[in-house]
């Protein structure tokens, strides 16, 4: 069925819109890279052409009846107005493909619910406006932000090949082997989508979903967040990079050997220059996107920072709100999200950027402390 | 028998006041009217002013998605413009226009003086202008109106929403007063105020669809001012209904808003079902093919309405065995909207065909409509939705369903009846150019968002990746066409008020139904004595 829709498919395109092949006029889905998202394609190649045929039928007797049974053509109108065999037949012949239909739907569907037996697993959880992907069997994970620069995005610069379509930091699994997702959310609720993989799973506050992918072929596969998550929801995408196993090893094997070295950071004494070094980078991945790069914020969802009391006064307050985050508002906690070393370097930065000018600096030992008097 | 007094003193009343027949002067006719005909007016005006708010809102997010990048609004306020819009559009334009519509009507056709509860009738309208000026008024406060989407999906639209969003509540709440009072209007004159002789598999379908829409609305409005209430709790009152943290489950949010909200998209479409089902059989010369299977199909729709919601949520997870369940269900539903789309087009089967505008909108409803309901039927299928869900395929599915279906409906209909209100007749060439402009440009807004959909751009997005650039202005042309034409709609209107050819009590040869027994325009008080029904 599905090779015989998609030659059909490609014969009709092919005949009818010579002109519409180019890739930025694509009319159809695209099979994908798994097997589920073959057997979705195949489905929607089934139902469509279900439902290209019954339009031709129905379509077909409306318009010969436009082109024929016109007053102005002398018709005459017929005077019937029931008929019970055939009010019977267009009940049950719709319903008898409705049925064949649900078939190869239901095992689909049994499929792509199986996540049993899975070899690797990953926890994906959704923020306002960026992904976390944590290794849980591996002990490390990191963020992905969207990283197409805001020039493009306001037109002050040439748009990129994959502009808003590119992260800082891919997610990157191994070919051939099921890989179990976790997914969740931090905030609202997001959705994390992967057209090519057929793998589609809301990231819902509090509940954990569970979905899972094989992808055979090494690649990038690019998505996007498809639940309306408040002000940044097209700017969250989902980028995955497909490798083969050796190279996967060799990449968390590094990844584990990075996070340990993080850690360490923490006991190092850090100066102020350092910190607001870090800070300030930390700063833009992590608070910029509400309370803006120069500090002013988007009152009153987002308050500024430059000049606020929290940066400028009581110290403890500060740590307090950056760790714990503020309940009732988009302030989350980001004890969780950022390490001891981002946290004290974000503080410290908001402390002294912008003309708040207090020389107080925190070091990451004390927020490890703080963090541990909890 | 109180029924029977109610109606008999409304008969005498009528006849005491034979000799100041005509409506009070000035402002208070309108403030303080009861007459169906001056409501239902009233309704129709404030959808049009609603359609045309709503729709400017569309032109601002068509205008941001003409390219990509971020061009003329920021994402804060696009965000407000999509729900604004929906808002608008459901509980503003189309719901409205579909009470306006059978305030006129439903007297009308089925032989009464007046609807059951004229002063009840009163109050329902101007509760509207009142909950839209409250919700209208939210963009201009502080941290911006509604952003969460029209489907205001919990925790966004409650611990991350804005101050504006307890106003909001407020207005659904009002509105949600104001069609329950207009259903429980409407079942109770067509249930008691029925000419002599019009049994219910008489009534026209038109007095059908409307019966059973009215039970839809108070079957599910208080659910959505149930689910309203359960947020306006989480934000001021410290509940956790729909927070995780505090026992609470975001789900739960969406299950209480689609019982509501699935049927509310039948409440949308089957009076359009019912104006069309007596606007083919005019242009067409030739009775409804199929009427009690009809009337069975519309009960059938609705009834399933109730069980197919979880469609809207075939992503969040819920267990296989629901997900089939719902899956089926909502495939079921296809089988009755099957049922009529046969029915109209064997109703034009060998009939004497003319194109006057309400038949050029009305068989544009059923194919366009009809095309909606194939993307419909692939959305159904819950495996291959995992990758139609909240993309632009579903954006196109629900455009072509209200837009043809829901608007085409109204038009139609607005044309069809026009000369009945208005003692003229239109502008046959205007209106047919505001047909085609229409036609047109309906589908190339919304026909290339089928393929954006399906090449993978999620909605609710204020810019979006290079691949998508084409078709999204293409759309966006489209939709400016779509739009700009809508102001000859009322050129047309406004025209046809002031003058024109005198229209006959039957100005189509083909009609049928007692609203073409009395003169046009029709009067100010019709059916004072009840006519006999055979």
């Amino acid at each position: 069925m599905r090779v015989h829709a998609q030659r059909a498919g490609a014969l009709l395109g092919g005949l009818m819109f010579p002109a519409w092949s180019m890739a930025d006029w694509t009319l159809n889905m695209t099979p994908g890279v798994t097997g589920t998202s073959n057997e979705i394609f195949s489905l929607h190649m089934t139902i469509l052409w279900i439902c290209v045929v019954i339009g031709v039928v129905v379509f077909g007797v409306m318009f010969w009846s436009i082109f024929a049974h016109r007053k102005s053509q002398g018709a005459k109108p017929a005077n019937f107005h029931e008929n019970t065999l055939v009010e019977i037949l267009w009940t049950i012949i719709p319903f008898v493909i409705l049925v064949v239909m649900a078939i190869p739907a239901t095992a689909t569907l049994v499929d792509m619910y199986d996540t049993s037996e899975s070899e690797v697993d990953i926890k994906i959880t959704g923020y306002q406006w960026k992904w976390q992907y944590e290794y849980i069997n591996e002990d490390f994970g990191y963020f992905s932000n969207l990283a197409t620069p805001r020039d493009q995005i306001e037109n002050r610069q040439a748009k990129g090949e994959n502009y808003l379509l590119e992260v800082d930091n891919h997610l990157v699994i191994p070919v051939g082997k099921k890989i179990r997702f976790l997914v969740t959310a931090n905030d609202v609720i997001h959705s994390w989508w992967v057209p090519d993989f057929g793998v589609k799973k809301d990231a819902i506050p509090g509940f954990i979903n569970e979905t899972w992918t094989r992808v055979d072929k090494p690649g990038i596969y690019r998505g996007q967040c498809t639940e309306l998550c408040g002000k940044d929801h097209g700017f969250m995408p989902v980028v995955v990079e497909a490798v083969p196993e050796e190279e996967y090893n060799t990449w968390v094997a590094e990844k584990k050997e990075a996070a340990e070295r993080e850690r360490q950071l923490t006991q190092k004494d850090w100066t102020m220059a350092e910190l607001m070094e870090r800070g300030e980078k930390a700063y833009q991945t992590a608070c910029a996107a509400c309370h803006q790069a120069d500090g002013s914020g988007a009152p009153p969802a987002f308050p500024a920072l430059k000049g606020s009391p929290i940066a400028t006064q009581d110290m403890a307050a500060h740590i307090d709100i950056v760790v714990n985050g503020k309940s009732g508002t988009a302030m989350q906690a980001f004890g969780n999200q950022l390490s001891e070393v981002d946290l004290a370097a974000v503080i410290t930065y908001e402390r002294n950027a912008w003309g708040n000018n207090t020389g107080e600096m925190v070091t990451p030992k004390e927020i490890f402390d703080y963090k541990n008097q909890q | 028998m109180a029924v029977t007094g109610v109606f008999m003193s409304a008969v005498a009343d009528t006849h005491a006041q034979d000799h100041h027949h005509g409506p009070a002067k000035g402002i208070s006719r309108w403030l303080l009217t009861t007459n169906h005909k001056d409501i239902g007016t009233m309704y129709l005006i404030f959808s049009f002013a609603m359609f045309l708010l709503g729709g400017s809102m569309a032109m601002v997010i068509r205008a941001e998605l003409f390219q990509p990048g971020l061009q003329i609004v920021q994402p804060e306020f696009f965000n407000q413009m999509t729900t604004m819009h929906g808002l608008i559009m459901v509980f503003g334009a189309v719901m409205p226009a579909f009470v306006g519509l059978a305030n006129w009507m439903l007297p009308l056709m089925i032989g009464a003086p007046d609807m059951a509860l004229p002063r009840m009738n009163n109050w329902s309208f101007w509760l509207l202008p009142c909950a839209f000026l409250i919700l209208v008024s939210t963009l201009f406060m502080e941290g911006g109106g509604p952003n969460f989407g029209w489907t205001f999906y919990a925790p966004l639209s409650t611990t991350y929403g804005p101050p504006s969003t307890t106003f909001f509540i407020f207005a659904v709440h009002i509105m949600g007063i104001s069609s329950i009072m207009g259903a429980i209007n409407v079942i109770a004159t067509i249930l008691n105020l029925r000419a002599p002789g019009m049994t219910l598999m008489k009534m026209p379908l038109f007095v059908w669809t409307w019966l059973i829409t009215a039970f839809l609305l108070i079957a599910v409005m208080p659910v959505l001012a149930g689910v309203v209430t359960m947020m306006l709790m989480d934000i001021n009152f410290g509940t956790s209904f729909f927070d995780a943290s505090g026992g609470g489950d975001p789900v739960l949010f969406q299950h209480v808003f689609w019982f509501f909200g699935h049927p509310e998209v039948y409440i949308m479409i089957l009076p359009a079902f019912g104006a069309v089902s007596h606007i083919i059989p005019a242009f067409s010369r030739k009775p409804l093919f199929g009427y009690a299977s009809m009337v069975y199909a519309v009960g059938a729709i609705a009834l399933l309405s109730f069980v197919v919601w979880a469609h809207h949520m075939f992503t969040v997870g819920i267990p296989i065995v629901g997900q089939l369940f719902f899956m089926y269900a909502t495939m079921l539903i296809a089988v009755p909207t099957g049922v009529k789309v046969f029915n109209w087009v064997a109703t034009m089967f060998r009939g004497s065909l003319t194109f006057e505008a309400p038949m050029l909108f009305a068989v544009a409803f059923v194919i366009l409509f009809t095309i909606g309901g194939f993307s419909g039927l692939m959305l159904a299928i819950a495996p291959a939705d995992f990758q139609y869900h909240d993309t632009y395929f579903v954006v196109a599915h629900f455009h072509y369903v209200l837009v043809p279906g829901a608007i085409f409906g109204i038009f139609a209909s607005a044309y069809f009846w026009l000369p009945k209100w208005t003692g003229h007749m239109y502008d046959e060439t205007l209106a047919k150019t505001h047909f085609w402009l229409s036609f047109v440009g309906m589908n190339l807004a919304f026909f290339p968002m089928h393929f954006l959909g399906l090449a993978g751009m999620p909605r609710r997005i204020p810019d979006y990746a290079l691949q998508f650039a084409d078709f999204n202005m293409v759309s966006s042309v489209g939709a400016f066409m779509f739009g700009a034409t809508q102001l000859l709609f009322l050129f047309i209107v406004v025209k046809c008020i002031r003058g024109g050819k005198e229209a006959a009590a039957k100005p189509w040869d083909g009609a049928e139904g007692l609203e073409w027994t009395v003169p046009s325009p029709a009067p100010y008080h019709t059916f004072s004595t009840p006519p006999e029904v055979k």
